[in-house]
């Protein structure tokens, strides 16, 4: 029965109509969430006893870098699935997921910096954690223009997915940068080990933003795929029914 | 599994394998290389020649900060060894006693001169109503 099921998903035409049921529904309530718990962390909760104000950026600059590695490490999945099963939806997710997480490490990047100059009194500094960061953005960029340089689609789903699951090393060494090094990052305030050193009343909204900004991903992750998989089936009959 | 997808998976992990051991030995032979900054105790370890110019980092100790004009000196801390710091200009809103500190610049006969100061903070977040209850 699973394996019914997972067969029957694998196939882009499959994929699309069950994405276009869940879509909006996603869409909807992951914009709810994300501006809800914005709203709450913005104005209805206390400023922070060090950084004051400033470190209500928290609630894009969490989510986003959270959302940057994730999305590698969905991208690594995909490769491995198809590499091992040679699932034509796992290509196309694996260059539809690249310009979304390229974009949520820009966020993150950039937010970090944001953040930086009121609280380090610096925007940019070459610790692990950015730098490892700064990697990932490229690691991003590199696998959408190699991906585009190529004019064989299978030849160039195969290249990316073997750099994609290689690249993926990246992701435990930014996660662990702040405790293999000494950085002038902290280290992390959520872990799944230790109670979080984030008083509940900031921790909370925090929590509701990433869920938000995590379905808004998917939208987008979605969105892309959708494209991928126009261009790529185009010549297929069931694209021109769909259109 | 079939032959063909088991072969490929173990591709896979000899890829990952032999990538993961070059990184592993890279970032080991870099090693503290790509320490951010030296706390107080690891420079009294080692020979930093005066025209070098190098990070230290720790906690600013409580009642060292002392201001002349623009210019601020004050004794960063591992609680196990310190070291005195002079810095001519503006620290960062968060510099504080306690709390923590980064200075970039250069160790002169064991004062060092600082032409940077940025400020560390932890990974505690809290408002300052409970803060002041914890005190108590």
């Amino acid at each position: 029965m699973i394996k019914k099921f997972i067969h029957q998903f694998a196939s882009p035409k499959t994929y699309l109509f069950q994405v276009e049921r869940v879509y909006k529904f996603i869409l909807y309530f992951s914009l709810v969430v994300y501006f809800v718990s914005l709203i709450w962390g913005l104005l209805f909760t206390q400023e922070d006893f060090v950084q004051g104000n400033s470190f209500r950026i928290i609630y894009l600059h969490v989510p986003a870098s959270f959302l940057s590695q994730s999305l590698y490490v969905s991208m690594a999945v995909a490769s491995f699935v198809y590499i091992v099963w040679r699932v034509k939806l796992a290509a196309y997710l694996v260059i539809s997921i690249a310009p979304i997480g390229a974009l949520t490490t820009f966020i993150a990047l950039t937010s970090g910096s944001i953040w930086g100059i009121p609280t380090w009194g610096t925007w940019w500094q070459w610790d692990a954690r950015i730098t490892s960061t700064l990697i990932l953005f490229i690691m991003y960029l590199g696998l959408i223009s190699l991906h585009s340089s190529f004019a064989n689609y299978e030849k160039a789903d195969k290249l990316l997915s073997w750099l994609a699951i290689v690249g993926a090393i990246n992701v435990p060494i930014i996660k662990k940068s702040v405790d293999w090094w000494s950085t002038l990052h902290q280290s992390a305030s959520i872990t799944l080990t230790d109670k979080p050193s984030i008083d509940p009343s900031m921790l909370y909204p925090l929590i509701g933003s990433m869920i938000g900004f995590f379905g808004i991903t998917i939208c987008l992750v979605i969105i892309s795929s959708k494209y991928q998989i126009f261009i790529r089936e185009k010549n297929k009959s069931w694209i021109k029914e769909y259109v | 599994m079939n032959l063909t997808r088991k072969r490929r998976i173990y591709n896979i992990l000899l890829v990952l394998l032999f990538s993961i051991s070059g990184i592993f030995m890279i970032l080991y032979s870099l090693n503290t290389n790509l320490d951010y900054f030296f706390t107080p105790s690891e420079l009294m370890k080692r020979e930093i020649s005066s025209n070098k110019r190098i990070k230290i980092g720790g906690m600013v100790l409580s009642g060292s900060v002392k201001r002349q004009g623009s210019v601020i000196s004050f004794v960063i801390t591992d609680y196990e060894n310190s070291i005195d710091v002079i810095y001519e200009g503006i620290v960062p809103d968060l510099f504080k006693e306690d709390s923590g500190v980064v200075a970039l610049g250069y160790l002169q006969n064991d004062i060092f001169e600082a032409e940077e100061v940025l400020a560390k903070h932890d990974e505690n977040y809290m408002p300052p109503s409970i803060e002041i209850k914890n005190d108590n």
